[in-house]
């Protein structure tokens, strides 16, 4: 429910013209950095038996635990480099790019 | 007194080697150091009955998991309840390294508790990263953490032994391992401040505190601190859980030893490409299950440790 609250609300506050996929599979996030333009929604979908989560190292976006195939979504309306992690599996890090 | 002559350091010249028989030896430790023995020659059985204590750690149980690796964790877990209450020589108590839960629903922990209060012995807990997925842990510390402290550790003294539960798997870094953190490290240092060095330390926790293999993050950062402040100790046995299989090490006093699961078995380290749930034929299964039973005949005698699966 939470998932789906964020989703909507990531929905609601852009159309973004931009999207970007990052599946998690075997412990890692598959495009472990990528650039993007700002507004651009990226959606990361867990792949794995286990839950990961997507946690920015600022603390500008968290995700709840995903479970094997749920997906979490986040809209990068600034420019500037984004640095995440997996807060269950530290060792999963993964940047995000965003130009003006 | 005559124990404590009995049990010098001069024991440690004892230690033979790392035996291994499958999943199934003895560990036995003089002086604070394991000597490997395997199961089919173990004194330790035809030592039965003879009293001391006895304890049971289970881990990784996971309920909520329904992947293929295992489809029915609660059964399994169900099996090694049955097998600590058949045992002809029940624990004392059972320790959990966590892992309870797979998703730390609320519905995973009432199972779970539900299933642990077959047991006639007490259960003390410490939390995996599993069991802290929402909340920051509340749901654990709601029903585990009466008397304990930060996130769940807690120490506790059972018939001359020191028992410590740590916590090693909150407020994780980015691009590390399992972490302690300061606080904890502040009260460990306390807590065994006023301990003899001759007091027997049994120290439990989730993930494992020797690096067992860090690409996998199967290891804690600040584990070599909290050592630090067992140094003195003669005897230390760390029991962890995470990797979901049996590993062992010997490093000077301390010896590290980690449980199967009671739910799926993780591969060896770097043998597939992540340490995620393994598959294996339905009828190896419970080959690779199960939990560790821990003996000390009393305060200076060997502490040992035997690893019985699902299928024994």
């Amino acid at each position: 429910m939470r998932l789906r609250a964020a989703m909507l609300a990531v929905m609601a506050m852009a159309a973004p013209a931009h999207t970007g996929d990052i599946a998690i599979d075997n412990f890692a996030f598959t495009a472990p950095a990528i650039t993007v333009p700002a507004g651009t929604t990226v959606t990361w979908t867990n792949r794995d038996d286990v839950p990961h989560t997507v946690v920015s190292t600022d603390k500008a976006f968290k995700s709840p635990a995903l479970d094997t195939d749920q997906t979490f979504s986040h809209t990068f309306a600034t420019p500037g480099t984004f640095t995440y992690y997996c807060s269950l599996h530290p060792r999963m890090t993964g940047q995000i790019v965003v130009n003006p | 007194m005559a124990n404590n002559d009995e049990h010098t350091t001069d024991r440690r010249g004892f230690l033979e080697c790392m035996a291994w028989v499958g999943t199934g030896a003895v560990w036995t430790m003089a002086g604070g150091v394991l000597k490997g023995t395997p199961l089919e020659a173990s004194p330790h059985r035809a030592a039965k009955g003879h009293g001391g204590l006895r304890f049971v750690q289970i881990s990784d149980s996971h309920i909520g998991f329904d992947k293929p690796a295992n489809t029915d964790v609660t059964a399994t877990l169900r099996e090694a309840i049955a097998k600590i209450k058949a045992s002809p020589e029940p624990p004392s108590f059972v320790l959990h390294t966590g892992d309870l839960t797979h998703l730390s629903k609320p519905s995973e922990f009432d199972t779970l508790q539900q299933l642990l209060s077959e047991l006639p012995v007490p259960v003390f807990y410490v939390p995996g990263e599993h069991d802290v997925l929402a909340d920051d842990g509340k749901s654990f510390l709601q029903r585990y953490g009466k008397g304990t402290l930060g996130a769940g550790w807690h120490s506790f003294d059972k018939d001359g032994v020191h028992f410590i539960g740590l916590v090693n798997v909150v407020d994780l870094k980015a691009g590390g391992l399992g972490t302690l953190g300061r606080d904890q490290l502040e009260w460990l240092e306390k807590d065994v401040r006023h301990l003899k060095s001759s007091t027997p330390i049994v120290v439990f926790a989730h993930i494992p505190l020797w690096s067992v293999y860090p690409e996998w993050g199967w290891g804690t950062d600040d584990a070599a601190q909290a050592l630090g402040y067992l140094k003195r100790f003669g005897s230390v046995s760390v029991l962890n859980g995470h990797i979901h299989q049996v590993m062992q090490k010997v490093e000077g006093h301390v010896s590290f030893h980690t449980a199967m699961s009671t739910a799926f078995p993780q591969p060896a380290p770097g043998m597939a490409p992540s340490p995620g749930p393994m598959k294996v034929e339905a009828e190896r299964l419970r080959s690779l299950l199960g939990l560790s039973r821990v003996t000390f005949q009393a305060v200076n005698h060997p502490i040992a440790i035997t690893d019985a699966t699902l299928d024994t």
